[in-house]
């Protein structure tokens, strides 16, 4: 075919580069987006952690004068929205990404281009939100934006002029909505993604209850987003069009109900939870039976615990709310159904326990990472559940006790899992290991930092130290305690910075192979880095553990598992192949992958546009509007009618 | 069996066969459409509760202009069939009926914008804006971002009756338009719910 020749007219000619910056730009390579989305993630990190650091620094000691009530409050507000929103939540994603077509034996996701749409819509949204300092300011109503503060803030938008509107106070909770709302198209994207590939794209044998942890923990995650995003999505809509044109949904002197804000973000809010951590429940699950040489115990309750805890989270939201006021019944209802999703959650950490019980445990550092995610989160959990004892709660309510859980659950329990995972899959996604000694100090450093700042917030919380205020007389019985939680903040940046020392001195560390941990699912079949097509064949799944039974084989003499020789034998044909990988590209190989595109990246970049015209009135907001959208519906266009590189059919 | 075949034609070559039977993008479609349903019962939900809050101004009795409304919601559910029509004659090679039920329904569906604006247009001159009230402000967000799914959904029928035009669309794309015969369906089944919400419940 005369394809090169004369390829069909697109608005762009169909990128084909493979390596440099403008191949990055338009990759819908999975593990590339995957690996941006950590890199940003991790950038994220460092932003939220120099917020954290900050806030520390102002409360180490009574009336703290470092920062202004008003910077506080825009930079806990910041923290709490860059760590949720910018780095726990993209952080499971980056691992979703890479992973979840590897791990079912796939090439790629279901639709690679909205894969792309999804990082860079999330990163324009991240960007965007932190745009705000350019002009009066950042968002400072807190991650969970109560009305009446949040409508409150502000003169009257109509009487705006264009340079007023940009400077006015109420700007700062547009940015919050706005910047959100994009936030949330990217992970809808990537939940119809997700979904979809899981349902769609298992390799031969991949059977459902014979996919790894991990991914079932990412098809939870993808419904409870799916259903999630939506519900906040509205509650941001109403929230900007009471911010910006005075339609008082939630501003109580008009008639508006400021507790159906909080109906509506906890509803999304309590599932967000879930969507954090359960991707780290799904690393660490992956993790432990390789460690401990074993396979998960009770894969079957781990599963349906998951899918139970997905369910169930819909039902527990207004465990945040025992203090609005809406009656015994209700929270008594709440109550009893927030102990009840302890349950599934308890079943998880016994099976981890069971996992690691008698088994040959190697005491490595996503071992470490995985083993402090267990007890950590199990501190977290147990104060959890004091909290569905509603005079308990409502005691506790908006104290430092509730930051002291939520950071236990989340850090604890979500980070060190995630950090576990880096350590793991780092080899898979760049072909050499990290240092153990390292990554061990960098262990020892967060766990000790993190207790030395999370512990002691439980004391001050229960002698009343309430949070989000900005400082603290002297006498009150919190100067103590406050300055150990200074100095577990600096530990914490101190172990993040070993972790980044280690990155760079293991750059030069030798070739890791394609199973340097003696693992036990499909993703380790390939080599390391894998190629862009994943499996020169994709792999035949018989097993659950699949690569360990081409690996090992299980005799009547034996107590051990007997090592399969290299190659396969014929009981198990396949045979690890990761070595055997052929170098060759996918055009070679005839495989057809998906082309690169400009378009996901392009059309991430209306969405911000557009957003920056709700700031404005008249011709400038119409301008920005139009422009916004003209780049928004013509990448849309240009998507659908773009020719694929290759014109092959 | 035809489906099995419908199928075989569109993945020729581009994709081996799915886990679950049906295409990526059917699939994905499928669950775009639960994520919706979400969306607009969030806001129905809002709708709700604010029935009665009309801070003074108009109420429901005293706006709505049921018989308007009901026509114009018999020409949004037409619309529905003209859509079927649309993808049968596609289905059956007939490419003239594709574009002529391709457009009809478009129009349908444009007609019932007109109707809307109209009668957005009439509201606000009686009082009734945006800012109103929080049942005002509910009844805006509802039917204008169903409207605004109307619109977009206008915009694929025309692409998809201008791409026809150029021979992009044959009987080998029918699934391209199955999709946005789902999408638009589901516009049409949430307006029953809306429209039922909305007028046809009695005000307390």
């Amino acid at each position: 075919m005369s394809a090169i020749a004369t390829p069909r007219r697109g608005l762009f000619p169909r990128p084909t580069a493979t390596t440099g910056i403008a191949s990055w730009l338009t990759t819908v390579d999975h593990k590339r987006i995957g690996i941006m989305y950590g890199v940003a993630a991790l950038f994220f990190f460092v932003v939220g952690g120099l917020e954290a650091l900050l806030i520390r620094a102002q409360l180490a000691g009574p009336n703290g004068e470092l920062l202004s009530a008003d910077a506080y409050n825009q930079i806990f507000t910041m923290h709490g929205l860059t760590m949720v929103f910018f780095v726990v939540m993209p952080l499971g994603a980056a691992f979703m990404n890479y992973l979840l077509p590897l791990q079912i034996g796939a090439r790629d996701v279901a639709f690679p281009r909205i894969n792309a749409l999804s990082l860079w819509v999330w990163l324009a949204a991240g960007l965007f939100l932190y745009s705000a300092v350019f002009f009066d300011g950042l968002p400072n109503g807190s991650w969970v934006n109560y009305s009446p503060l949040a409508g409150q803030i502000g003169p009257d938008p109509a009487s705006l002029t264009l340079q007023d509107a940009a400077a006015a106070h109420q700007s700062r909770m547009l940015f919050y909505s706005l910047g959100l709302q994009i936030a949330g198209v990217a992970s809808l994207a990537s939940a119809v993604n997700f979904i979809t590939t899981v349902l769609n794209m298992r390799a031969p044998g991949m059977t459902l209850m014979r996919m790894p942890v991990f991914t079932w923990m990412t098809f939870v995650v993808a419904f409870l987003l799916l259903f999630a995003m939506p519900v906040i999505g509205i509650a941001l809509w109403q929230l900007m069009f009471q911010v910006r044109f005075a339609a008082p949904f939630y501003d109580p002197t008009n008639g508006g109900d400021p507790v159906l804000w909080q109906h509506m973000f906890w509803l999304f809010g309590h599932p967000e939870v879930y969507i954090m951590i359960l991707p780290a429940f799904g690393i660490i699950s992956e993790i432990l039976p390789v460690f401990t040489r074993k396979p998960l115990f009770g894969y079957t309750a781990i599963v349906f615990s998951g899918i139970a805890i997905g369910f169930m989270g819909w039902g527990v939201w207004a465990h945040h709310m025992f203090t609005a006021g809406l009656g015994p019944v209700a929270d008594s209802a709440f109550g009893i159904a927030t102990m009840f999703i302890a349950v599934p959650t308890g079943i998880k950490i016994f099976n981890w326990l069971g996992t690691m019980w008698g088994g040959q445990i190697r005491f490595t550092t996503p071992m470490l990472f995985s083993i402090g995610l267990v007890s950590m989160f199990t501190i977290g959990g147990l104060s959890g559940v004091t909290h569905s004892l509603v005079p308990h709660d409502t005691q506790q309510h908006d104290t430092y006790y509730i930051v002291a859980h939520f950071h236990y659950v989340l850090f604890g329990g979500a980070l060190f899992g995630l950090f576990g995972g880096i350590y793991f899959w780092f080899p898979k996604m760049f072909g050499h290991l990290l240092n153990e000694k390292i990554g061990k100090l960098h262990f020892a450093l967060m766990l000790i930092g993190f207790n030395l700042t999370f512990a002691p917030m439980h004391f001050l919380g229960l002698n009343g130290m309430p949070r989000r205020y900005y400082t603290y007389a002297d006498g009150m019985g919190w100067n103590f305690w406050n300055a150990v939680v200074g100095v577990g903040a600096i530990v914490i940046a101190i172990s993040f910075i070993v972790f980044v020392a280690n990155v760079w001195l293991s750059r030069k560390n030798p070739a890791a192979g394609a199973d340097p941990w003696d693992a036990r699912s499909v993703e380790w079949l390939t080599s390391s880095p894998p190629p862009v097509h994943n499996f020169d064949e994709v792999p035949q799944v018989s097993d659950r553990d699949e690569l360990w039974f081409r690996k090992y084989t299980q005799t009547k003499e034996a107590a051990e598992p007997v090592r399969v020789p290299a190659g396969g034998s014929t009981d198990n044909p396949g045979g690890p192949y990761g070595d055997r990988v052929s170098g060759k590209s996918a055009k070679e190989l005839g495989i057809h992958m998906p082309d690169p595109s400009w378009f996901p990246l392009l059309l991430s970049l209306g969405m911000p546009i557009a957003a920056y015209g709700v700031f404005y009135e008249g011709a400038t907001m119409i301008a920005l509007l139009a422009i916004g959208g003209i780049i928004t519906f013509g990448s849309m266009i240009g998507w659908a009618l773009e020719p694929s590189a290759e014109d092959d059919h | 069996m035809s489906a099995d075949t419908a199928t075989a034609q569109v993945d020729a070559g581009h994709h081996p066969p799915t886990n679950f039977g049906i295409s990526n993008e059917k699939l994905g479609m499928w669950t775009f459409i639960g994520s919706e349903c979400l969306f607009f019962g969030a806001m129905i939900s809002t709708y709700l509760l604010y029935l009665n809050r009309t801070n003074g101004g108009p109420t429901a009795l005293d706006i709505y202009d049921i018989p308007f409304t009901s026509a114009s919601t018999f020409i949004l559910l037409m619309s529905s069939l003209g859509m079927v029509l649309a993808l049968d004659a596609l289905q059956r090679g007939h490419m003239r009926g594709f574009r002529v039920w391709t457009l009809t329904t478009a129009m349908l569906g444009a007609v019932f914008l007109a109707g809307q604006i109209y009668e957005f247009t009439i509201f606000v001159e009686e009082g009734f804006k945006l800012e109103t009230s929080p049942f005002s402000s509910s009844f805006f967000m509802l039917t204008g971002f169903h409207g605004i799914h109307v619109t977009l959904g206008v915009v694929m029928l025309v692409a998809l009756w201008a791409l026809s035009l150029g021979g992009k669309i044959g009987p080998d794309k029918s699934e391209t338009v199955e999709l946005v015969g789902l999408y638009w369906h589901f516009v049409d089944i949430v307006w029953i719910v809306i429209f039922t919400v909305i007028y046809l419940i009695p005000v307390g």
